[in-house]
């Protein structure tokens, strides 16, 4: 009984370290204080939206690598300096390129990615538009005679069956 | 009115183009992230030689021949692989290799050097990514080619072997001579 609990309790702390792989050292974002809550927010939101470039699927925010501390550490402490969100942006886009920003600038190279959604909708509207408008402008076929009486005949014999 | 042929060939036009698109996709490393300092001067720095603590290095090391700037670390494995072929350039070119030991500790550098020889004129010391942030280094190795005037006219990113150095980088050093 014993020995199960430990192997459990060692099976946990493995588990809880594979979790932890790959970390240099665990961190939080309580080491940055602001005097002013408006900046503490401006800070966190503003380290959400930019990219961390070695782990490219995780923001500044969020990552562990040694790159996104220090970068974390640099827009602290340009904030502290009282710097603009746009001065930091800027600086980092100077440094690493657009990439840093989740959210692409708008600029001719990046009009397709803003605009091209709403060309591929705008094109499938068009498509759908037509086709309705044929297939409206196609006169609709009547029965013929012989039809018609094979159809009367028919919607009588289901009748038969009713009870 | 279209024949109803040309009509079913319209998806597959369609398709292959997609095809085609995320092929292209397909060849793309999304790590390869372009440097927006290309063309641009190198940027001010003044940090201690790894070798010589008193000793302070700025960007003026970088005029009047064409550089190397190897951006290096004694922690990163992909360095030791180049390193080789970095000691070959260096002693084969008219070429200043230039290192740049970052995120590194002082003693883990110099036993890098000593265990494996050391390809540099001189390495900056950048312990605490100082200046790396203001080259947009953002993993090693990294490579950049200055020029005569100090200006970055290329950027590898990660390790460089005899074919990168063939089809990469001796091109751009090539044209600025």
């Amino acid at each position: 009984m014993m020995r199960r609990l430990t192997q459990r309790f060692v099976t946990g702390l493995l588990l809880a370290g594979a979790i932890g792989c790959g970390t240099v050292q665990a961190y939080t974002l309580e080491e940055f204080t602001f005097e002013d809550p408006a900046r503490a927010a401006e800070f966190r939101d503003l380290i959400g939206g930019l990219r961390c470039l070695v782990c490219q699927n995780e923001s500044l925010a969020g990552s562990q690598a040694g790159v996104a501390q220090d970068l974390r550490k640099e827009v602290y402490r340009m904030m502290q300096e009282g710097k603009s969100r746009q001065d930091v942006v800027d600086f980092l886009v100077a440094r690493y390129g657009d990439f840093v920003l989740y959210e692409p600038p708008l600029k001719p190279s990046t009009v397709i990615l803003w605009f091209g959604p709403f060309l591929f909708v705008g094109i499938g509207g068009w498509l759908l538009f037509r086709t309705l408008q044929r297939k409206k402008a196609e006169p609709e076929q009547d029965l013929s005679e012989a039809e018609r009486t094979r159809l009367q005949q028919l919607l009588a014999r289901t009748g038969d069956h009713q009870d | 009115m279209k024949t109803s042929a040309t009509r079913a060939l319209i998806p597959l036009g369609i398709f292959l183009a997609l095809a085609a698109l995320l092929f292209y996709g397909l060849q793309l490393d999304p790590r390869k992230v372009p440097s927006p300092l290309i063309d641009k001067p190198a940027p001010d720095f003044a940090l201690p030689s790894l070798k010589d603590p008193g000793q302070t290095i700025t960007q003026d090391i970088l005029k009047g021949k064409i550089s190397l700037v190897n951006v290096w670390a004694s922690w990163c494995p992909s360095c030791r692989q180049e390193h080789a072929e970095l000691m070959r350039i260096a002693r084969d070119n008219d070429v200043q290799v230039i290192g740049f030991n970052w995120k590194d500790n002082r003693a883990d550098g110099l036993k890098m050097l000593q265990q494996f020889g050391d390809p540099y004129l001189v390495s900056l010391y950048d312990p605490d990514n100082q200046a790396g942030i203001d080259w947009g280094v953002y993993g090693a190795p990294e490579t950049f080619v200055v020029d005569q005037e100090g200006i970055i006219r290329h950027k590898r990113i990660g390790p460089i072997d005899r074919a990168v150095w063939e089809s990469e980088i001796l091109p751009v050093i090539e044209q600025l001579q």
